[in-house]
């Protein structure tokens, strides 16, 4: 009757040995065993890293513009285009970062016109339509895209988009297309775009830099969206285009709003890019084709010929702080609305 | 056609039809806005590379620069980014995996939960330029004379660390730390959870469970994120810049010292910061030599993200549930 | 051995998830070396009473247990080192889990993190525990496989084996054969059959009848409220205690 009487068993399986396993002295030492817990008081203190960081990095540039805080014109700081930091002998400097912050939101804005349409369309494509091996290689390509360095994004937009985009907005005084660009602000000159780094070139840089951001985040949003709304809307004899429109952009539609705010926010913090692309000229932009200068791009720039100690030294890093505060809002921001999705899925 | 008076009633009406047609196009429409990606991206690529071609040799690999850029090659530059990668993992790599264990295994819902995840968004939203003023006021100007104050001879200058690899490896190292954390905490969150309760039923300790099943088996996806910082790593320039970054630091030719140039207390060259400065601070700088180090930076980058992505590839191929 | 003491006693156990209450002023006593079948509807809280044993109720956010459970008079909640209460508590839950190493490591998890290193050791750990879990003629030829390859009935009878691993002295089973084949389910009750000379068993089933095969007592548990507990025979008789009993195992329920 028993089923196991046929086999011969070399071991008994009801031979019962409790204490051999159990017995607390057979233990053998073991090395990793033993350091649980210090590894565990070490693991929390990583876990703190963050927080550490976060506060240590507001901190030191807090201390460092400190000093410069109560005594900066903030009224000029934020109305003035005037940026003279280091004036003729004789002259007050004077630190109006209007120019700096108009220089960044409209490389921004730019940047977003053009990164949102594309990264929200590319991200539909791949995350809906795209199949297999088109899937896959489209995956690859924008993550190389977010793999280039800022570096090289400020190279090409200085000797590749830089030329062509001269070229395009280059015309003959009195000649139509002149006429065109002034109407129309796409130059402040009838004779075009006066060098090929400025704010479209800058912003076309930025564009490129934050879709891979927007298409990924936006994939992530789309992926989230369960397969059962699909399917409901499918059966309900919607097309696949109206899916999309109909059900997928409501139902993943903070997500991705998050994932267009965190492109914003990496197109505001870029710096290498807009240092070589945006032709590096302190005004505001009256026209696409005039060259800028953003916040990012002046501190990397003035911050080597500064003074330790001196008010343009501790300007740049109020201009730090802006900076700062601008991306965490944005940051903060898109990863609460990211949750307040993830909190009504679950509910 | 017209023979039957009846037609087909599942035939697509009129209305229908150009509803199919109108989705069709928007589909092209979307694959356009891929295709606006893919293709400029890669002409863009094969211009710089082709534009290059003159300069690549394996000797523009392996001489130091000279005249400014000019003339040479990239050795030097080259070797201080790899000591930069090198040096900014050693602090980020450790720190942010455990953080990620942390986040994953220990930590419970609440309050500092919560606020260590908006901790690590902020900072991974930090412009690298405030990383860089970061860089600048903490270990430059706070945490280097510590140092001095013990490892230095008052009285010999030369005994001083500067601003140089060490401090630009920690700025590199606390830029990088979202993201490792991101990337590991997605790697463990890949591990069921029901693997964790039946290794806690039989009693494993949490570090047991964490030892033996959750880190063995996410270990790959985490080395996954560590190669993606790298590649960050290696392109970045502005944190560097004002914490130990130069254009120009003589590296000697030949011998040991060519291998091992520079130490923790020196400026060092690196290839972001050379792009940087020959593509648009040096006069008269063949176009060549401009091609040719932002060719060698994009290989270099894409070399090492080629390695992530086909350890990707070859994860889900031997998954092992 | 203390014969006299029961082996588990619940007393007062109330549970919750957060405000909701699973478990009401449950009560009971499981004698040494008996086996004990729980029985009742979905979401009754039979699982939940079973991570209150072990107290693997600690490892869910927001949940926490009032009352008492002694497990040889000592109380779970007592213990400095809740692994150590593990250890001596083998615990099979629903879902099939094969750990993501070869079947031998499986079962030699448990012994290997107590520190047993000895080869024969383990080889005999292994094959005894596969042996019972009636595995062993399934898998001997390919202990190096992976575990999480076996099918799922194989895989849960694998779980079965590592909670036999470390020898408990209490095993708790929660709905253990539901991956499981019939006739592979009647060789396993009989070695449970054989089991209950060396341990406690508590039997959480949806299958009344195998309660009735194996229980020496059932337990009929209720929205959280033991409604019975009496000896097998009386349970599954025409006159249970509580009228509720009768209807549930003859499936009238409701
Ligand atoms: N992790 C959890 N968080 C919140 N509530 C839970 C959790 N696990 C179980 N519950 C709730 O506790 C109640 C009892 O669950 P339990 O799993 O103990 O029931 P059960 O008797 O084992 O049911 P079944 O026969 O279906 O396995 C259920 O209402 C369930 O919703
Ligand atoms: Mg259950």
């Amino acid at each position: 009757m028993h089923s196991m009487a046929g086999c011969a068993a070399r071991i008994d399986p009801f031979h019962v040995m409790p204490e051999q396993v159990t017995n607390k002295s057979r233990r053998k030492f073991n090395f990793l065993d033993s350091i649980e817990k210090p590894t565990e008081w070490f693991i929390r203190l990583c876990g703190w890293s963050s927080i550490i960081g976060i506060a240590a990095i507001f901190l030191f540039i807090f201390k460092e513009a400190a000093p410069m805080l109560p005594r900066l014109d903030w009224l000029t700081f934020f109305t003035s285009p005037r940026w003279i930091p280091n004036p003729a002998p004789g002259n007050p400097a004077s630190f109006g970062a209007l120019a700096l912050l108009a220089g960044t939101f409209t490389t921004t804005f730019i940047a977003l016109i053009i990164a949102v349409p594309v990264g929200l369309g590319a991200a539909v494509y791949i995350s809906e339509f795209a199949k297999g091996k088109v899937k896959e290689t489209l995956k690859v390509v924008i993550e190389l895209l977010a793999a280039i360095p800022s570096i090289v994004w400020g190279f090409i937009g200085l000797m590749v988009l830089g030329p062509l985009i001269k070229t395009v907005f280059t015309a003959a005084p009195g000649s139509w297309w002149g006429h065109v660009m002034v109407i129309l602000h796409l130059a402040s000159a009838e004779t075009g775009a006066a060098q090929g780094t400025n704010l479209l070139t800058g912003g076309v840089i930025l564009a490129l830099m934050s879709v891979p951001v927007i298409v990924s985040l936006s994939e992530d949003a789309l992926r989230a969206v369960p397969d059962s709304f699909r399917e409901a809307a499918l059966a309900l004899g919607a097309n696949p285009w109206e899916t999309v429109r109909r059900v997928l952009f409501p139902a993943a539609r903070n997500g991705l709003l998050a994932a267009c705010m965190l492109g914003m926010g990496r197109a505001v913090g870029e710096t290498m890019a807009v240092l070589l692309a945006t032709g590096h000229n302190n005004r505001i932009p009256a026209a696409l084709t005039d060259p800028v200068r953003t916040m990012t791009a002046t501190i990397a720039a003035e911050m080597g010929e500064t003074v330790f100690g001196d008010p343009h030294y501790r300007v740049l890093f109020i201009l730090g702080i802006v900076l700062f505060v601008i991306t965490c809002s944005i940051n903060v921001a898109s990863d609460l609305i990211i949750k307040g999705v993830k909190k009504a899925n679950k509910a | 056609m017209n023979t039957a008076p009846v037609s087909n009633p599942f035939a697509p009406t009129q209305f229908e039809r150009r509803k199919f047609r109108r989705a069709n196009l928007n589909k092209w429409i979307m694959f356009g806005f891929c295709a606006v990606l893919v293709i400029p991206l890669i002409a863009i690529l094969v211009d710089i590379f082709v534009k290059a071609a003159p300069v690549l040799s394996l000797d523009y690999l392996w001489l130091n620069p000279a005249n400014k850029g000019k003339e040479g090659g990239l050795w030097a530059p080259l070797v201080g980014t790899f000591y930069l990668v090198i040096g900014s993992l050693i602090f980020v790599a450790p720190v942010g995996i455990l953080a990620a264990i942390y986040l994953n295994e220990y930590a419970k819902e609440g309050i500092l939960n919560r606020v260590i995840g908006i901790a690590v968004t902020s900072l991974a939203g930090v412009p690298s330029i405030v990383h860089g003023l970061f860089g600048l006021g903490a270990f430059v100007l706070v945490m280097l004379p510590a140092v001095n104050s013990v490892i230095a001879n008052p009285n010999d200058r030369a005994t001083k660390w500067q601003a140089g690899l060490l401090t630009a490896s920690l700025t590199v190292a606390v830029m990088n730390l979202p993201v490792i954390i991101a990337s590991a905490r997605e790697a463990l969150g890949g591990v069921p959870q029901s693997f964790r309760e039946a290794c806690w039923n039989l009693g494993a300790t949490r570090w047991q469970t964490i030892r033996t099943i959750v880190l063995p088996n996410s270990l790959s996806g985490i080395l996954t994120g560590v190669i993606l910082t790298i590649s960050r790593a290696a392109g970045e320039t502005a944190p560097i810049l004002f914490t130990g970054v130069t254009f120009f630091k003589f590296v000697a030719d030949t011998g040991w010292e060519k291998v091992f140039p520079y130490n923790p207390g020196e400026p060092f060259m690196a290839m972001s910061m050379h792009l940087n400065i020959i593509s648009n601070q040096i006069s008269q700088m063949p176009e060549g030599m401009k091609y040719g180090s932002a060719a060698v930076l994009i290989g270099l980058i894409l070399f090492v993200n080629s390695f992530a992505i086909i350890l990707r590839v070859w994860l889900r191929g031997r998954k092992r549930w | 051995m203390i014969h006299g003491k029961p082996h588990i006693e619940f007393r007062d156990v109330c549970a919750f998830y957060g405000s909701k209450q699973v478990l009401r002023n449950v009560t009971f006593t499981v004698p040494r070396h008996s086996v004990i079948g729980v029985i009742g509807p979905a979401n009754s809280g039979k699982t939940t009473m079973l991570k209150t044993i072990n107290r693997t109720l600690d490892f869910i956010g927001g949940a926490r247990f009032t009352g008492q459970v002694l497990i040889d008079g000592e109380n779970v909640a007592d213990f400095r080192d809740p692994n150590e209460l593990r250890r001596r508590i083998g615990m099979v839950f629903p879902l099939p889990v094969g750990l993501p190493l070869t079947i031998y490591e499986n079962v030699a998890y448990a012994p290997r993190r107590r520190g047993v290193t000895a080869k024969n050791e383990l080889d005999e750990i292994v094959e005894r525990c596969l042996r019972q879990s009636v595995l062993w003629d399934e898998v001997k030829d390919r202990l190096q496989m992976l575990g999480t390859r076996l099918s799922g009935g194989q895989q849960q009878r694998l779980t079965l084996a590592r909670a036999l691993s470390l020898s408990p002295e209490i095993l708790c089973l929660d709905e253990f054969s539901i991956a499981i084949d019939p006739v592979t389910t009647m060789r396993i009750e009989d070695v449970l059959k054989e089991l209950r000379k060396s341990m406690t068993i508590v039997l959480v089933t949806n299958l009344v009848q195998q309660a009735r095969r194996l229980a020496d007592n059932t337990l009929f548990l209720w929205r959280g409220e033991v409604i019975e507990l009496s000896p097998t025979e009386i349970a599954f008789s025409d006159k249970p205690k509580d009228k509720r009993t009768y209807d549930y195992v003859n499936g009238i329920f409701g």
